[in-house]
């Protein structure tokens, strides 16, 4: 009875959650108001996906017509051609199509799909070419405090607050009571199914607390993509670039002899093939490895949140053939279950960033007999089954 | 992939990776290392009370083993001593028995010597009192026939007559 309680509980919250994403989701951002064709609806999603200057919670079109947006105005900070600027993000006036130009110690910035640019000198408005690529503005070095730094920031400083405070309670007592009982087996759980046994027993102490941090950071972060804050910073290339350049530099600072033996002149095979697979093996460590990792991450996220809003947009699109009501329970029953899939996902996704991350550190540091051993087992019991089918 | 590059931005990047730079360290600082610490010491904890009650169960069972060893040889031990008793006692009375059958014949023994003592003494007693008696009887009859003349004549004769013919 209480499972099915709890249960119960966690539809309703699911429910909730779905509900008001999906009510939001469609008003993040963007200045179309209300959006009804597919290309708007495209253009919406691939809005949605990029990183936003201002952190806006829903926005709504009154009765004469204007636009009104809630939320926070993030402040904008600029490498520009003539050193650091900065303003709040509120003087775009939610412009994202170069219509607002911005001037600030001289120099003009607009933006222009999520990106800020800065005009030329003299120019005064925005030029576009037959692609909607500006002419006369050029891209800065944008360390502004976006929507994504915001949530990492957010997310930061909860883990801290959790697991601080978790560890505070240890030293009081030997198990720890209300949501550190939550966070104790997650804990264990990273420790001991992806650390332990990847890394091996000898050295899996020194990367637990980066695995810890990677996995929590990912799984907080791709949960909160699913709330209708919606964040989408595991969706960010430059995030999860970020984050496997971490792992890349582990790995690669703790290999040990073996690892680049293994790289650069691997034994066990004739001479000629050496210089070939150090190639690959180069070529697989530096750019495959943290590569499969960044975009691994980065398009489940993205791919996730682009099919959850294409469900819910079904809404839109398919009001005329499906009716109203058809249309809209329609959207419902599909992007709920899928938000079900994507709760998964969000934790698989963490899971092997985490795991893959722990098996190539733990491939730079394992031990030479450790791997012949393994080895000898392998072809052992491979010969033991070939034994048993002849 | 163009418009993956252009999206990339390479002041997020920045700004992420030293947020996670920042964030790694106060994690490992403030939270990974304490937890972790706690979570080994607890569980070495957990062992050693496991170990130890290991231990004290060993000991336990080497103290039962004792006990039953300990047991066993007082059991023995009694069993044995039971047997010397049982033995000494049926020795003791077999020797009182013996003892005693001496002691009763050399009573009977003696008593008998007694009797025999007494009864040639009362024999020898008799005998003479016999005597005694039949000489009294003797003399009384003598004097009783020698108490008138003829009879004593005739005595004499027959006396002399014995003697004449020795």
């Amino acid at each position: 009875m209480k499972i099915v309680q709890q249960s119960f509980k966690f539809l309703a919250l699911a429910v909730l959650m779905f509900f008001s994403s999906s009510i939001s989701a469609f008003n993040v951002g963007g200045d179309g108001g209300q959006v009804s064709g597919k290309q708007e609806v495209e253009e919406y999603i691939v809005h949605h996906l990029k990183d936003s200057h201002d952190f806006n919670l829903f926005s709504y079109t009154d009765d004469s017509g204007e636009r009104k947006h809630f939320g926070v105005a993030l402040p904008v900070i600029l490498w520009s051609s003539e050193g650091l600027v900065t303003f709040m993000s509120s003087e775009f006036h939610h412009d994202d199509n170069g219509q607002v130009v911005v001037e600030k110690d001289g120099l003009k910035f607009t933006k222009i799909h999520s990106k800020i640019y800065e005009l030329e000198k003299g120019a005064a408005a925005v030029s576009f070419d037959a692609d909607h690529h500006a002419t006369n503005a050029s891209k800065v070095l944008d360390f502004s405090i976006t929507k994504s730094v915001v949530g990492i920031l957010l997310i930061g400083l909860l883990m801290l607050f959790w697991f601080s405070r978790l560890a505070k309670q240890y030293k009081k007592k030997q198990i720890p009571t209300g949501f550190g009982r939550i966070l104790e087996p997650l804990v264990l759980y990273v420790r001991d199914e992806i650390a332990r046994p990847n890394i091996g027993e000898k050295h899996y102490r020194k990367f637990t607390g980066y695995l810890l941090t990677v996995f929590f950071f990912i799984w907080i972060l791709n949960l909160a993509g699913l709330t209708p804050l919606g964040f989408n910073v595991t969706g960010q290339l430059a995030v999860t670039a970020c984050l496997a350049i971490f792992t890349l530099i582990i790995y690669t600072v703790s290999g040990n002899k073996d690892y680049w033996m293994h790289i650069l002149w691997m034994p066990g095979v004739p001479i000629f093939v050496k210089p070939i697979l150090a190639l690959i093996e180069l070529v697989g460590a530096f750019i495959i490895k943290p590569f499969s990792l960044l975009v691994r991450l980065f398009a489940n996220i993205s791919a996730g949140h682009i099919v959850l809003m294409s469900l819910i947009a079904i809404m839109f699109t398919l009001k005329e053939s499906l009716g109203v009501v058809g249309a809209t329970s329609l959207s419902f029953v599909l992007s709920f279950f899928l938000l079900l899939i994507e709760l998964l996902v969000a934790f698989l996704q963490a899971y092997i960033f985490t795991m893959l991350s722990a098996l190539f550190i733990g491939m730079a540091v394992a031990e030479h007999d450790h791997e012949h051993d393994h080895d000898n087992e392998i072809t052992s019991d491979v010969e033991d089954v070939r034994g048993d089918f002849i | 992939m163009e418009t993956l590059l252009n999206d990339f931005s390479p002041g997020l990047f920045v700004v992420s990776t030293i947020l996670m730079l920042a964030l790694i360290a106060l994690m490992v600082k403030f939270a990974w290392k304490p937890i972790l610490a706690s979570l080994s010491e607890r569980e070495e904890g957990i062992q050693g009370a496991l170990d130890a009650a290991e231990k004290a169960k060993r000991e336990m069972a080497n103290l039962q083993a004792d006990n039953q060893r300990l047991l066993q040889e007082a059991r023995l031990e009694r069993e044995t001593m039971l047997k010397e008793a049982r033995e000494l006692k049926s020795k003791m009375i077999a020797d009182a028995e013996a003892e005693a059958k001496t002691q009763a014949n050399k009573m009977i023994a003696q008593a008998q010597e007694a009797i025999t003592s007494e009864k040639k003494a009362a024999m020898a007693e008799l005998k003479s009192h016999v005597a005694g008696l039949s000489i009294e009887i003797a003399e009384k009859v003598v004097r009783n026939e020698l108490s008138n003349k003829d009879k004593q004549l005739e005595l004499v004769e027959s006396m002399l007559g014995e003697a004449t013919l020795n």
